[in-house]
């Protein structure tokens, strides 16, 4: 029998597909796998998204740029500080206000509490996509101490639309610094227990190392930047290469590990939330005195062009693009998202491996879903 | 008079033999003994697991930093019941192209394969129901029907998840089986006979996980490993995985169905733990130390019946820490552990045990 | 040889299982730990902090007055829509003239998103967070409500500096 018959006999006998649907309980929201099967083995595996697309970017072309903030909130909710962030620091540059100080100090130390936040519920539900059931509520558990600062500062848990286009929507709670501080000395004595009951555990080193080898090649031609292309040897973190608001003024360095599987991923992530600690650990007792905003005009208009500003969100590089034609409003503003270009990396990842790996690859690019949809 | 009922039922159950057998031929005699049997062990049946399904919930929520269900009844006792009546209300759906008969088939014989183990499990003195030679091995071969149920519900659900998950779990299972039964071999090997009320006497001087020391050690991690396998929990429960393939064999039953799959597998939980303890942790027999008189006569206060509960709770409590701290193990992975690590390692206890026992090695 | 790697694997698989066990088993045995709050039966004692974005209100004092002139900012400076001002012309007694009076203040509770622009951008600091959370109701319209009270009037403030900057 010819290679071509053999093919034709397995794609219409042996070879079956299965919907990991819109609703199931570990694609962490709405995205649909459509996973092709044999026997236990993965085949090839269809990706389809869009079941929770918005249509953001056309929505922002009837607000002002103050009214686009609480839009991008939306997109990756989990760093909603960092998106917010990007398009107030694209705005400000095509502006070219100076912001205070203050404000730089204060929204790196929101963003990296925002990137630790992530994490933790990061870490929350890849243990309980793998089994451990209790990794959820302790991850859970942690992260309300941080919800709990920014519910006292800003009123809000998850949506803030707190850093706006020149400073800030209004001064911090006085309490901040003394909060953020416990929280650090908190956090400090837990996570090691993160690494007892989880990372030591030779269930779940068996369950991803060597899964999933994403080679740096691979991770520069797909565009996947973040913990994931890091963890590939891709030396990626935009904090170092292009830095922003009050990145230059700390040290911190930036993980790399050069395996590129699951269990590199994974690693690449704990290690980040130890450096983010650092990081605030340097600005908090610093932070100066000042306005919390710039001084902005009542109605923004951007001079005709075209505007760029990356940032480094918990998933990768996040591009704020705006083309402005003078008006009040954007022409067109487009947001290159991370889990986008993270997503379609799965066939490759995924295909020769079982189920359960799918599982834990899925899980350890931590993708979250209304980023890929907008 | 009751008090010394507590401590030995022998005397109750002939008694109410001697009752039937005067006022009634023997016949109905013993169809009347029968019908008794059954339904005592119908009512701790649904009792028990009430109450695990209860205690699982509470024992799971402690290790996560909250409370579990405790507003329906005091400290939510009438929780399960509660789930129940819900699942009596559900609709039963009815599968278009499934194979009725089998399919409505499967719920029964997983819990008749369970009830038919626990009819041997000995709850004190005088309280066996099945009491015969080949005790432990009528055991293992009656539990090994589950299994049957398990494909059967699989296969005739007509779905692709239902059937991935039932061929991994018929898999693991028969797998599993060759290792608990080696791995109660060792027992029976210390204590020379397979029935299982001789194998509490012989540990009226300590228990064997004691007086076995080493091979009975690893006896009992090795049953406690396969055990746990052989239930289709803890973190060999893929054949269930919620995350993976919805709810794997059962995933098409509903309603009252659906209840019997998961009763099912907490009594299956009890009946590993119950048979853990008869063989390594002395059953019945209460804890004594060679010598300190006080000390066991303390402990024979304390009603068999009670300690026997004690330690298959313990037993049971083991488990339920495994499943809420491990991750879930893939499917060769499972396998690979059977046959290539727990396998070897139980023959080779084995002929350790058979060389103890022989030359007396034992305390 | 393989046999000595062999029995150090299973030892070394052993102790990562026991080291994630007593991890568990610490919280079992510590109920201290325990974070729930006892919600419903702990409303009378719940506190929610000062900033809590609960709704939008526009507070009123004990005469029953507000600060909102009716201006319409916060209608143009919400994104979508969740503000429509309704106003009415009335006769000034002390001046005579026609001015203008706000009629009713409709937020739509269900449509808004929360962002503060209103509250920020009102010139008159008439609007406020509101702490209330409870706000399942069964039928939709009822999300819909009119912030100003009826019968309530403008108050008249005398003209101080205001604090707030004019920022957007």
């Amino acid at each position: 029998m010819t290679e071509e018959v053999k093919e034709i006999m397995f794609r219409e006998h042996e070879e079956y597909m299965i919907n990991m649907g819109p609703q199931h309980p570990s694609t962490h929201g709405v995205l649909r796998f459509e996973v092709y099967l044999k026997g236990e083995v993965v085949t090839k595996l269809v990706p389809h998204c869009g079941y929770i697309h918005r249509g953001i970017e056309k929505m922002c072309e009837k607000d002002t740029y103050p009214q686009i903030i609480h839009l991008t909130d939306r997109m990756d909710y989990l760093s909603a500080h960092i998106n917010n962030e990007a398009v107030s620091l694209c705005v400000e540059n095509a502006l070219q206000v100076e912001v205070p100080e203050r404000v730089k100090y204060i929204r790196t130390i929101l963003a990296e509490l925002n990137r630790i936040a992530s994490h933790q519920l990061w870490w929350a539900a890849f243990g309980m996509d793998l089994g451990a059931l209790t990794t959820f509520f302790y991850g859970l558990r942690d992260r309300e101490k941080i919800l709990d600062i920014f519910e006292e500062s800003f009123g809000s848990r998850l949506l803030h639309s707190f850093i706006t286009p020149g400073g800030l929507m209004h001064d911090v709670h006085p309490n901040f610094q003394k909060r953020t501080k416990e929280f650090i000395k908190y956090f400090r004595k837990k996570l090691p227990e993160y690494d007892q009951l989880l990372t030591g555990n030779v269930i779940f080193q068996n369950r991803t190392k060597g899964i999933g080898i994403l080679s740096k090649e691979d991770a520069i031609a797909y565009g996947i930047t973040g913990p994931s292309g890091r963890a590939s040897g891709f030396s990626c973190d935009i904090r170092k290469k292009y830095p922003y608001s009050a990145y230059p003024f700390v040290q911190f360095e930036e993980k790399l590990s050069h395996e590129g599987d699951s269990f590199a991923r994974y690693q690449v992530r704990i290690e980040e939330m130890w450096e983010s600690m650092k990081i605030i650990e340097q600005l908090v007792d610093n932070i100066p005195e000042g306005d919390y905003t710039a001084k902005m005009k009542a109605v923004l208009r951007l001079p005709e062009g075209e505007y760029y500003q990356r940032v480094e969100t918990a998933r990768g590089e996040l591009g704020v693009y705006i083309v402005s034609t003078g008006e009040k409003f954007p022409y067109r503003i487009k947001f290159r998202t991370p889990n986008f270009s993270n997503l379609f990396i799965m066939n490759k990842l995924a295909s020769g491996g079982k189920i359960a790996d799918l599982i834990a690859i899925s899980g350890s690019l931590d993708l979250v879903i209304p980023d890929i949809d907008r | 008079m009751l008090t010394s009922i507590i401590y030995d039922f022998s005397p109750l159950t002939h008694r109410i033999d001697q009752f039937l057998s005067e006022t009634f031929s023997p016949g109905w005699a013993v169809t009347m003994e029968l019908v008794i049997v059954g339904l005592v062990f119908l009512l701790f049946y649904a009792v028990v697991g009430l109450f695990l399904v209860l205690a699982e919930r509470r024992v799971c929520a402690f290790i996560q930093n909250r409370l579990g269900p405790n507003r329906v009844g005091p400290e939510g006792l009438l929780q399960t019941i509660a789930d129940l009546l819900k699942l009596l209300f559900k609709e039963l759906i009815p599968i278009k192209r499934a194979d009725k008969f089998l399919y409505n088939l499967a719920p029964f014989i997983v819990i008749i394969a369970s009830f038919m183990a626990i009819a041997a499990i000995p709850f004190a003195k005088g309280l066996h129901a099945i009491d015969f030679n080949i005790g432990i091995f009528y055991v293992i071969a009656v539990s090994s029907l589950g299994v049957v149920g398990i494909l059967l519900a699989g296969w005739s659900s007509n779905s692709k998840y239902s059937l991935i998950g039932a061929m991994r779990s018929g898999a693991q299972i028969i797998s599993y089986e060759l290792s608990v039964a080696l791995s109660l071999l060792a027992i029976v090997v210390l204590s020379g006979s397979m029935q299982l009320s001789e194998v509490i006497a012989s540990q009226e001087s300590g228990w064997w996980i004691w007086r076995g020391h080493l091979p009975a050690f690893i006896a009992f991690l090795v049953y406690l490993i396969a055990s746990t396998a052989e239930i289709n929990r803890g973190p060999f429960d893929l054949a269930e995985a919620e995350s993976e393939l919805t709810a794997g064999f059962h995933t098409e039953y509903s309603g009252i169905k659906f209840a019997f799959f998961f009763l099912a597998e907490y009594m299956n939980m009890f009946i590993v733990a119950s048979f853990a303890t008869t063989m390594f942790l002395g059953g019945w027999l209460p804890f004594h130390i060679d010598g300190w008189y006080a000390f066991n006569h303390m402990m024979d206060f304390i009603p068999p019946v009670v300690w026997y509960l004690g330690k298959t709770a313990f037993i049971i409590y083991l488990i339920m820490w495994f499943k809420w701290t491990f991750p879930r193990l893939r499917i060769d992975q499972l396998l690979t552990l059977e046959w290539k690590y727990l396998l070897p390692i139980n023959l080779v206890n084995i002929l350790i045990v058979a060389f103890i026992s022989w030359k007396n090695w034992h305390f | 040889m393989e046999i000595i790697n062999y029995i150090k694997d299973i030892l070394k698989a052993l102790r990562s299982l026991w080291k994630g066990m007593m991890v568990t088993g610490y919280y079992f045995v510590h109920p201290k730990e325990i974070v729930t709050q006892r919600y419903p039966e702990n409303r009378k004692k719940l506190e929610m902090f000062d900033r809590f974005k609960g709704e939008v209100t526009m507070p009123h004092d004990e005469n029953n007055t507000h600060l909102c002139t009716g201006c319409g900012i916060c209608e143009t400076n919400c994104p979508n829509g969740s503000i429509e001002i309704i106003t009415r012309k009335e006769i000034n007694p002390e001046t005579g003239k026609a001015e203008r009076v706000i009629d009713k203040h409709i937020y739509h509770l269900s449509m808004c998103t929360f962002c503060e622009l209103c509250i920020k951008t009102c010139p008159s600091n008439a609007l406020a967070w509101g702490q209330s959370f409870e706000h399942a109701v069964f039928d939709r319209h009822k999300l819909t409500k009119v912030l100003n009270q009826p019968g309530s009037k403008l108050r008249k403030e005398p003209k101080e500096k205001k604090v707030t900057e004019e920022k957007n």
